[in-house]
């Protein structure tokens, strides 16, 4: 394997939990729902899918464990705003809150204890190919899904009926519901597709990134995933772009250490955020094109008068 | 069945006064049910929650000393959030005031004079305040959004302070421990009653600040302007308000009270800059808003209970063994329950059978 | 209101009864500044209570509070152990330095112990540490022992003095056996990020080191490691579960013995304030089983920690260069503890540059 091609998977391990978060909220924003809650959803996904790998001894069941938990804890959030129509900003933090309690509760005796590691895909031949094999054809199969998942989105929002439909009720809910669309109905369904995103993201921390359990394992992954949204202006490719990007900046400011550049650690390490800001500056100067994506009702508590 | 929410004609005056206790009374059977399937005693446990930290003198002024930077940040974030600006960094913008501020005593440690203390609250203002216009320029000249900027300038600032306390402010007696020199007397912050415990003035002015900013936002026409323009910012157009100039105005205002609740931090409870000055105070402060239905006499209670729960965890901890995480998912359940329990003050729920619908429909159709 | 009359008689009690102590529990109090499920520096310290715990028995009432934020909170937290009654209290990381002088001025009666730092502004504290880089030297010599590349990598988590030490001290014990030793230093900026520290190793590893070790907390580079196939070394806690082809040795730092006896010191009474810096002679530094190593690597390993043990050797003893290649420390000469507890500078052949 060539230093190249073990910096980009390196890359790609770092962005794809970002990406897969990232992507689920993209879909709650569309549809106007603001959910601050994707860390808490994020680490519950991390120790239920660590946990469950470790008792099963099958990563696969941990997955999916870690699913079904981030989709039920963003059940809570959907709950509050959209039925009791509590502030989206208030609850997601609170969820943030009560996610990284649970977890540090639920995850005492899994502390020390490794975990059960996803290991990755091998193709005769094509993983063997020189200078980009590994990278296209021998890495994680949740890597590939992340793939998957951002492409299945894109389609989804943009040519299928269905995805027209969430963009509406994201846009403008109320002549949504004169159309007779179930608004609450659709923003729950994106809410919860929203956690199982991020509680994937949470299990691939857990089982293939580093396979073992500390509290707070996140580490403000959810924040970042948050960031990318916006900084993609809800577009999904642009979400797989900025996740890479900041991946990119994130380990490239390693290497720079490891080379002996001389400059303050503090400065590479806070390179990834200056990044996002300048990046973001370059895009939103161009006003037709972000205000044309941005979800209008988003944030906006949604009552069906009867 | 199903839950229908009727939309009141006003805001319920009962129920605005009633939300709170109901929210109180459902956090309680539920933190005595978690408690107890951890196999605590739950009426030891909520006690040592909610009655032993409120017993001595001491801990009332540790209340104080937790509740002021809490109190004095989500009071500026009540004029941005009002106003439809959302700044999530008030975190970095507390970091850079206390920075700003501590550029007297840090590097003219020999200039002692009663003038330093006033300048020190001044300058942190300053900083803060101008951290935060870095999101509001951003905003209205380059229509960058506010929340992912704010948020990523607060792990900038974070990194700032940890260079600076490391490298270029670093205690030349300190053993080279990351650490600044010890604050002057005349740059400490005085406690307000020094003899029973070590509130200092930061909570006075979080109190003042409350008092401030609830008559700008109620009584003045500039309040008017806040809620307007975030209501709708096209009916502010109409009425001639510049949506521009708020967002400098609301950014302005939040991060100069987070600067200011920064250096009273550094200045009245720590006495130094250290590489960690805040254990979230920016972030949590949100939630405190939240709480405090964004006003700001409301802040200050929410203020006090949200830091009521940080003092209850510890003593839980100490006394029963409650970890300190089951503290942080206990708090998460309060928050559920105050929004939940809000809810009421706009709207009157309803519980509908689910055949019920069925058989409205099957009527409007004969 | 029965509580409150209950609290009054007990404090009543023990006023009354104080003096006799001894026959009652002493009340042993930590605090630490991370979650004890960190499995790395508080994690360590929480081994040492419940060592307290196992050798004192009914002796001893034990409590503590984890994840204390460094500043305002801290002196509450100790404020809070001192009135409810602890006799003695560890604090447990650099950061409490200044509250715990502050408790302690107005709790003359109750004992502190700071761990990792230099005030002891009252009688009734002490200061405690522990030699790490004792260890560090070990494993240099390990690295240069097993390297293939001659180039080891360092996963740092923040400049402080203790973390320079050690980073010294494995480039010297290096540099004993192959005197052109290289060492890559990262940053992390943070003291547990499993993520992090994880890219930090990918990346070390792929600018071609062949050992890891780390002065950060997770066991994430341990995973890398053996992943991609080159050694490392665990840090804190014996990390073999994490690596049992990968982990050479690891530093363990074993606070227990120390936490036994001063506890037991206020049950006798003898308590005493002092700063101790103790290290593989007394036992606060323990190397894990030499593992995945040649023989020849193993037995330089053990003829080393036999020697520190004993005390007849001292990593820091000259001749030892700066970085710049001027003098340090001239042959036969032992650096004080003073000037090492605050060590600012690289050994020469460090390949970074320290923050001024």
């Amino acid at each position: 394997m060539g230093m190249l091609e073990a910096i980009l998977i390196t890359i790609a391990t770092a962005a794809t939990p970002l990406l897969i978060a990232a992507i689920g909220e993209l879909v709650v924003e569309r549809s106007g729902v603001l959910n601050l809650g994707v860390e808490g959803m994020m680490v519950m996904g991390a120790v239920t899918g660590f946990g469950v790998a470790l008792i099963s001894g099958s990563p696969w069941l941990g997955f999916l464990a870690a699913i079904l938990v981030g989709a039920l804890f963003s059940l809570l959030f959907a709950f509050l705003t959209l039925t009791l129509v509590t502030n989206q900003v208030a609850t997601g933090l609170a969820l943030t809150l009560l996610g990284l309690g649970v977890s540090g509760m639920l995850g005492e005796s899994f502390v020390g204890l490794p975990g059960v590691k996803l290991g990755s895909i091998y193709i005769p031949v094509l993983t063997d190919l020189p200078l980009v094999g590994k990278f296209l054809f021998g890495q994680d199969p949740i890597f590939y899904l992340s793939l998957l998942l951002t492409g299945s989105v894109g389609y989804f929002l943009f040519r299928t009926r269905a995805g027209l439909t969430l963009r509406s009720v994201g846009d403008n809910h109320a002549s949504a519901h004169a159309l007779g669309i179930n608004v609450i109905l659709i923003r729950y369904l994106a809410v919860m597709f929203g956690g199982a995103c991020a509680g994937l993201a949470g299990g691939y921390l857990s089982i293939v990134y580093t396979p073992q359990w500390v509290e707070n394992m996140t580490a403000g992954r959810g924040w970042i995933a948050l960031a990318l949204v916006v900084f993609a202006s809800w577009r999904p490719w642009r979400v797989l772009a900025g996740a890479y990007l900041f991946g990119a900046v994130t380990i490239g400011q390693l290497h720079a250490q490891a080379l002996g550049i001389g400059v303050p650690s503090q400065l590479l390490s806070s390179l990834p955020y200056l990044a996002t800001v300048v990046v973001l500056v370059l895009i939103s100067g161009n006003r037709r094109l972000t205000m044309v994506n941005t979800p209008a009702s988003l944030g906006r508590p949604f009552v069906p008068d009867r | 069945m199903r839950i229908e929410l009727v939309k009141r004609p006003q805001r319920s005056a009962l129920f605005s006064a009633l939300s709170p206790f109901i929210a109180l009374a459902l956090t309680l059977v539920a933190g005595a049910i978690m408690f107890s399937l951890l196999g605590k005693n739950p009426l030891d446990a909520l006690y040592y929650y909610f009655i032993d930290p409120l017993r001595e003198v001491w801990s009332l002024h540790e209340l104080a000393v937790k509740a002021a930077p809490l109190i004095l940040i989500a009071i500026g974030l009540s004029v941005c959030f009002l106003s439809n600006n959302w700044n999530i960094g008030a975190e970095g913008q507390f970091i850079m005031g206390a920075v700003a501020g501590s550029i007297l005593p840090v590097m003219y440690p020999d200039f002692q004079s009663w003038v330093v203390l006033p300048l020190m609250l001044i300058m942190g203002m300053a900083g803060g305040a101008a951290y935060a216009a870095v999101p509001a320029l951003l905003k209205t000249r380059f229509n960058t959004n506010e929340i992912l900027t704010s948020l990523m300038l607060v792990y900038v600032a974070q990194l700032f302070l940890d260079w600076m306390v490391r490298g270029p402010w670093r205690n030349p007696q300190g053993m080279n421990f990351p650490e600044t020199r010890n604050f002057h007397e005349y740059a400490i912050l005085p406690e307000i009653w020094a003899s029973s415990g070590r509130a200092h003035w930061g909570f006075i002015f979080a109190l003042v600040a409350a008092v401030a900013v609830w008559f700008m936002l109620s009584k003045t026409l500039r309040g008017y302007e806040v809620k307007v323009l975030g209501q709708s910012p096209r009916a502010g157009r109409f009425a001639g308000f510049s949506s521009a100039k708020m967002v400098f105005f609301a950014f302005v205002v939040s991060g100069a009270l987070a600067g200011l609740a920064g250096i009273s931090e550094v200045s009245g409870a720590i006495g130094q800059l250290r590489p960690t000055i805040s254990p979230g105070y920016g972030f949590t402060a949100i939630i405190v808003a939240f709480l405090g239905r964004l006003n700001p006499l409301g802040i200050v209670a929410a203020g006090l209970v949200l830091a009521l729960s940080y003092l209850g965890g510890e003593a839980a901890q100490i006394s029963i063994g409650v970890s300190d995480k089951v503290a942080r998912a206990f708090q998460g359940l309060l928050l559920f329950f105050v929004l939940g329990a809000d809810t009421l003050i706009h709207y009157r729920i309803r519980f509908v059978a689910t055949g019920s619908r069925k058989l409205e429909a099957s009527h409007g159709n004969a | 209101m029965k509580k409150t009359i209950l609290s009054f008689a007990t404090a009543a009690a023990v006023m009354a009864f104080g003096t006799l102590a001894a026959e009652a529990k002493v009340k042993a109090c930590w605090i630490y500044v991370g979650p004890i499920g960190d499995f790395g520096y508080s994690y360590q310290h929480h081994q040492g209570l419940l060592e307290v715990q196992k050798e004192l028995g009914d002796q001893v009432e034990t409590a503590y509070l984890e994840s204390v934020p460094e500043g305002a909170d801290a002196e509450r937290a100790l404020e809070r152990f001192a009135r409810s009654g602890c006799n003695i209290i560890f604090a447990t990381s650099f950061g409490f330095m200044d509250a715990t002088n502050k408790v302690a001025g107005r709790f003359p009666d109750v004992k502190f112990e700071h761990a990792t730092g230099y005030k002891r502004e009252h009688p009734n504290v002490a200061t405690y540490n522990s030699k790490f880089h004792e260890g560090r030297y070990v494993q240099g010599v390990i690295a240069a022992k097993v390297s293939k590349t001659g180039v080891a990598g360092y996963i740092a988590s923040f400049p402080i003095p203790e973390v320079v030490l050690g980073i010294n001290a494995f480039m010297l014990g290096a540099q004993s056996v192959n005197p052109d030793f290289k060492v890559k230093v990262v940053w992390a900026n943070t003291w547990y990020d499993a993520g992090k520290e994880a890219d930090a190793a990918k990346a070390l590893i792929d600018q071609g080191v062949d050992v890891i070790t780390q002065h950060t907390d997770s066991t994430a580079p341990m995973q890398v490691a053996t992943e991609r196939g080159v050694k490392a070394f665990g840090q804190a806690t014996d990390m073999i579960k994490f690596g049992p082809e990968t982990q050479l040795t690891a530093i363990v730092d074993d606070w227990g013995p120390y936490y036994v006896k001063r506890v037991k010191a206020v049950i006798d009474g003898t308590w005493q304030q002092h700063d101790v810096w103790d290290g593989m002679k007394e036992g606060n530094v323990v190397m894990a089983p030499f593992t995945n190593m040649p023989d020849d690597a193993k037995k330089a390993a053990e003829e080393i920690t036999a020697k520190i043990t004993s005390g007849e050797f001292n990593p820091y003893t000259g001749p030892i260069f700066k970085q710049d290649g001027s003098e340090w420390l001239k042959p036969g000469e032992v650096a004080d503890n003073g000037t090492l507890l605050g060590l600012n500078f690289y050994v020469k052949g460090v390949d970074d540059k320290l923050p001024q």
